[in-house]
């Protein structure tokens, strides 16, 4: 008790910091919600708006005026959700026959895998760009969704968790039984991998929703666009609306709020996994 | 052996595992392997889009030669390591020791805490640019707005973070430091959680402080977590390209201050139209990052070594 209270002052200033810190940390989104609801001339006051206006409306108007906003935000979705879907899918497999089976060549297969997320993202960002030309799909969603539909961490990821939490005599058992193979991994497997479904399904959300270099590159029209790239288009050298790129922002920045805020133990432990393992 | 079975079957469960995996590969493949031999290839050439393919014209290692004499090109790379340095160092020297703090001072409050530095981490790099161009803005900005308020600056003569390149480049730093410390924290955190809390009892016991116990117990135990995440720092930073892109307008003067390589290859390839150049920076890029991944992975080697572990 006594050493308790003698680290009193020292102990409360380092609370006091933290806090402070994460206090910082967390303001620029506080701002972007203040910003939403002030005209530009009075974002541009002095000292700036510190509580919220009343302009928000007019902002949100201006917004959908100048933008195909809710067409944007649709694209990404739907971008979010192809990318989302398909790697639940495949990775889970890929995580799944590397976790499970015995086949030659598994371990180099592995290490490719492996080695592929080594690979620095922009060495692959002309090169890419001419496959897209060349498939046709530039200014199509699928080119944002199809080259990572089966990303690499989603693999490494459900092998660790098949490897260690689906128990083999359940699968053998399903075999005996006559169950095919694909049937195994659908009602066996699958039905089992929910946590890690569940922490691989907001990784890839949340980095297909954030991705700006991918479209950068081969989206071209402005309704096809995501909302990064619709964003960014508003903004002009001299005189950027920023009230109503404020309510864009804030729009585009909410559905991962509000899954953050309900899953963000899952999210934290599922993007360390990994690193705890390696 | 085989001659116990009349002829060899081949099995559902013997293809099985190559057709699960087989979706990997194929893409891998087409949008991985194929466009980087094709990188290579084009490293190799002369070669303008719009001329179409049958344009190519071989030119050897030229475009290695022009990118490693163009001054735009050392420059860019001096910004990029000037960011690894800046805004990758303290990233690892405050996220260590918080997240030491964390783990051991903070019970009920942990989990609001650690979501509040880590945000930033999932938020758009769009988002978050925007509103620090706001939030930066010389004459209005909250961040001068907040230095006059606490007597650093005097009124009228606020610093024009994104517009004086003395600033600029520390202003674009400080929002990839704010940007990927929570990153850090995360990552650390998950490394103290797994140190035995009988060490920390036992030290306690001979009258070790939390500074004492910091230094001999956790930080050696954390040298494994801590080689991962400054390379996991080194390689992004290497690769810095969101950030300042859109922090600062390309048509504004101090651009070429925080003009990383990154987007140096992105303007030669997408404003240019010099494919071939492009392709050689983004292989000599990606040389540089695999040789101070090594530097980097061999210095924490030889520190091992001379503390006898392992």
């Amino acid at each position: 008790m006594a050493r308790a209270e003698r680290m009193a002052p020292a102990r409360l200033a380092a609370f006091a910091l933290v806090g402070v810190g994460a206090l910082l940390l967390v303001s620029p989104f506080y701002f972007t919600f203040v910003f939403a609801s002030h005209t530009r001339s009075a974002i541009f006051d002095t000292p700036p708006p510190l509580w919220f206006g009343s302009a928000a409306l007019a902002n949100y108007g201006m917004l959908i005026e100048r933008l195909p906003f809710w067409r944007n935000f649709g694209m990404s979705v739907y971008v979010a959700v192809m990318t989302t879907a398909l790697n639940l899918l495949l990775c889970s497999m890929g995580g799944y026959a590397f976790a499970i089976y015995e086949f030659r060549f598994k371990k180099p297969l592995f290490a490719m895998v492996l080695a592929s997320m080594m690979l620095p993202a922009f060495l692959n960002m002309i090169p890419s760009f001419m496959v897209m030309q060349f498939l046709g799909w530039i200014d199509q969603p699928r080119a944002l969704y199809v080259p990572g539909a089966a990303g690499a961490l989603g693999i490494f990821l459900m092998r660790q968790y098949i490897a260690s939490g689906i128990p083999r005599e359940l699968i053998d058992a399903a075999r005996m039984d006559g169950c095919g193979e694909f049937r195994i991994f659908w009602s066996v497997v699958l039905p089992l991998a929910g946590p890690a479904l569940g922490t691989l399904g907001l990784i890839t959300f949340i980095n297909s929703w954030n991705n700006f270099i991918a479209p950068l590159v081969v989206m071209r029209s402005a309704e096809n666009y995501t909302l990064p790239l619709a964003l960014r288009s508003m903004q002009s050298p001299n005189n950027t609306e920023w009230g109503t790129l404020m309510v864009g922002s804030a729009i585009a920045m909410l559905p991962l709020l509000v899954a953050f805020f309900f899953c963000a133990r899952r999210l934290v432990a599922g993007l360390t996994a990994g690193a705890v393992r390696g | 052996m085989t001659s116990t079975r009349s002829r060899p079957r081949i099995r559902a469960r013997d293809i099985a595992p190559y057709l699960f995996i087989a979706p990997f590969f194929v893409l891998f493949l087409v949008f991985g392997v194929f466009p980087l031999g094709f990188s290579f290839w084009l490293s190799l050439h002369q070669w303008e889009p719009a001329a179409g393919l049958a344009a190519m014209r071989w030119v050897g290692l030229d475009n290695y030669a022009f990118a490693l004499t163009d001054p735009w090109f050392h420059r860019s790379l001096w910004n990029t390591l000037w960011f690894v340095v800046v805004s990758g160092v303290p990233q690892h020297l405050v996220a260590l020791p918080l997240a030491y703090f964390i783990q051991s001072r903070l019970k009920r409050t942990r989990n609001l805490v650690v979501g509040a530095y880590f945000i930033p981490y999932i938020t758009s790099s769009v988002a978050i640019a925007l509103i620090f161009a706001t939030l930066y803005s010389k004459d209005y900005g909250v961040i001068n707005a907040a230095l006059q308020a606490i007597g650093l600056q005097g009124a009228g003569q606020g610093i024009d973070w994104l517009g004086d390149a003395a600033y600029t480049k520390p202003a674009v730093a400080f929002v990839v430091f704010w940007r990927y410390l929570g990153w850090n924290v995360v990552l650390y955190l998950s490394a103290l959680q797994v140190i035995d809390t009988d060490l920390y009892e036992a030290a306690t016991l001979d009258g070790a402080g939390l500074w004492t116990q910091f230094w001999h117990i956790t930080l050696p135990l954390l040298r494994p977590m801590i080689f991962f995440a400054v390379t996991l720092t080194l390689i992004g930073n290497l690769q810095l390209f969101e950030e300042p892109f859109i922090l600062v307008d390309a048509e504004k003067g101090v651009a070429p201050s925080v003009m990383t390589s990154a987007i140096f290859m992105y303007r030669l390839a997408f404003s240019d139209g010099d494919f071939g150049t492009a392709s050689a920076v983004s292989w000599i890029l990606f040389l540089i990052i695999a040789l101070l991944t090594w530097v980097n992975g061999k210095m924490f080697q030889r520190e091992g070594d001379s503390h006898g572990a392992r």
